[in-house]
């Protein structure tokens, strides 16, 4: 009943082909000699050569990563308070409010998510730009770094903040020296999660972002919406290899703390 | 009074009511910027379009008979239930949503019910390789099946060289495209709330009916599945309320027929520059979307505590 069967084996190698293949074959296509991304025509870097010299993509770049670490630090900050207040501070008026307004976000459509925020914008008369887009970014992010606290408190051993107030420890240090230690894991991949999820948004930013605001998503859509060429193949590993490259490090080191909690 | 109370900063805790602070920051953030646009969104539904910036004319104008101006301001609604491509929109996102959910149910379920019975030393790696191309761009894993599906693509191309098929198969700009892209797009969303149900099963339980007479598959549909409920619940709210207003896979995947009221709205905002339309068409999307969001917050909640 519970051993490993054929049907577990295949269903993992044909899932994860499945969810793998694309990617893979996207990369490996980004080394393309040849402009048609379905012939094989030898290995080339050329495709990357370009992308260097392509401004508007580089201009991009740079706004995506300046919107996406401002709101994925604003974010954390917000989504951790928002986390610890929604499992510490038991009840308080309009808890149910907080609550649906944490976790609607994250399955409400982006569409509506963008059109919203930007109304709201151009009703406060805020112009559209890279502030309009952190802005945006930073309360959808701010919601799933609330949902990684609340998962983590909910295994919290409250008897170590019990300890350290009954020897002396003022609440503001045991916060500092006690609780935010062992839950920086979860605040460090809250905020990985916001980084990246700022870093992909399509929809929303171009609802809310104005002229000189593109981030790199918008640009690729706009490429893509021209044709499949290798250009786009080789931005997309890029983008591909550093957000694996991080995931694999936050992991690593969460691995570690967990080792080194396990030996102490 | 309690341990719960010590987690604010104190100095926040000096200056203020300390707690009343830490739950007003997060709060009032959501409030402006989540909860207040849609009261936006309902205000300019029901105004007028026009040519201008900003596109629409203001609800309460100069402060005379406020009346009229409401009256007229539920052209954009009448609008939407004139055309029946609103309606056809609506009503085919409801279908797209609800058939690329059950797809992705099907197949996560065989995904995370294989991980959850592997070896233990396998599930952190299988695990780890399910939520990695989670956190890929959206658009990326979108923009990979393209130079797949179409005409003359990858997959037309391996199976006519391996001589499956002599005429290239037509899958790009079509609804097939768009359910692959929905299914592989959102099949993390699925597998992880599954995984996490049905590795905590308890396997006595199993052991128990087998050891009782009752057939392995009997004992899936009659045990295995009835626990995994909560699982299943979650994973289909996180597929189906983000793909009824799903906009990248359509526009990206689907074809001129392919109606989804997401891609509909997009037009409307940004192509016919039509905002209480637009707004108009996110109410009713609402609407549709409030009653199945509040039942995902409640499983949520329950599953947190």
């Amino acid at each position: 009943m519970t051993r490993f069967s054929k049907f577990n084996v295949s269903a993992i190698i044909i899932g994860f082909t499945f969810l793998y293949l694309p990617i893979i074959l996207l990369i490996l296509f980004s080394f393309n000699e040849s402009r048609l991304v379905t012939v094989w025509a030898g290995f080339s870097t050329k495709w990357y050569v370009e992308l260097m010299q392509n401004q508007g993509i580089k201009d991009a770049a740079w706004v995506t990563f300046k919107v996406a670490f401002i709101s994925s630090s604003v974010a954390t900050f917000l989504g951790t308070i928002a986390g610890l207040v929604m499992t510490r501070f038991g009840k308080f008026r309009g808890r149910t409010l907080f609550s649906g307004m944490i976790y609607a976000p994250m399955v409400m459509p982006e569409v509506i998510l963008g059109l919203s925020t930007l109304l709201t914008f151009i009703t406060l008369a805020i112009d559209r730009g890279v502030l309009t887009v952190t802005l945006a970014h930073i309360t959808f992010s701010m919601c799933y770094v609330s949902v990684i606290i609340q998962s983590r408190m909910s295994s919290y051993d409250d008897s170590i903040n019990e300890a350290a107030l009954d020897l002396g420890c003022t609440p503001f240090r045991t916060f500092l020296l006690i609780t935010f230690p062992i839950i920086l894991p979860a605040v460090v991949s809250g905020w990985l999660l916001s980084f990246t999820m700022s870093l992909d948004d399509l929809v929303i930013a171009s609802f809310t972002s104005g002229p000189g605001s593109t981030t790199l998503p918008m640009k690729i859509y706009s490429m893509v919406r021209l044709g499949v060429t290798p250009e786009i193949n080789a931005v997309s590993t890029i983008l591909v290899g550093l957000v694996t490259a991080g995931v694999i490090t936050a992991s690593l080191i969460g691995k570690r703390q967990r080792q080194q909690l396990a030996q102490s | 009074m309690s341990i719960k109370e010590i987690q604010i900063p104190v100095f926040l805790k000096r200056t203020f009511n300390g707690r009343n602070v830490a739950i007003s920051i997060p709060y009032l953030w959501l409030l402006l910027l989540f909860l207040f646009p849609f009261v936006i969104v309902l205000k300019i539904s029901l105004a007028q379009p026009v040519i201008a910036m900003p596109p629409y004319t203001p609800l309460f104008s100069w402060g005379d008979s406020l009346w009229p101006k409401i009256q007229a301001g539920l052209d954009s609604y009448l609008f939407l239930f004139s055309d029946s491509l609103y309606i056809k929109a609506y009503l085919s996102s409801i279908k797209i949503a609800t058939i690329s959910t059950v797809l992705t149910l099907i197949i996560g379920y065989a995904i995370a019910y294989s991980i959850a019975r592997a070896p233990t030393r396998w599930r952190g790696i299988l695990l780890m390789l399910v939520i990695l191309p989670f956190w890929t761009s959206f658009l990326i894993r979108v923009y990979a099946w393209i130079g797949i599906l179409k005409t003359e693509g990858l997959l037309n191309l391996a199976l006519m060289t391996l001589g499956v098929i002599e005429k290239p198969l037509i899958i790009m700009n079509t609804d097939l495209a768009v359910y692959i892209g929905i299914v592989y797009s959102y099949l993390p969303f699925m597998i992880l709330p599954l995984y996490a149900n049905l590795e905590k099963m308890d396997m006595n339980l199993l052991e128990a009916a087998a050891d009782l007479g009752c057939r392995p598959f009997k004992t899936f549909w009659t045990v295995t599945i009835p626990l995994s409920l909560p699982g299943i619940l979650a994973g289909c709210f996180l597929v189906f309320i983000p793909v009824i207003g799903e906009f990248v896979i359509p526009d990206l995947l689907g074809g001129t027929q392919t109606l989804m009221i997401g891609k509909v709205l997009w037009g409307e905002f940004f192509y016919n520059r039509d905002w209480p339309v637009a707004s108009a068409v996110a109410i009713i999307m609402l609407l549709l979307l409030i009653v199945p969001i509040i039942l995902y917050q409640k499983s949520q909640e329950k599953a947190i505590s």
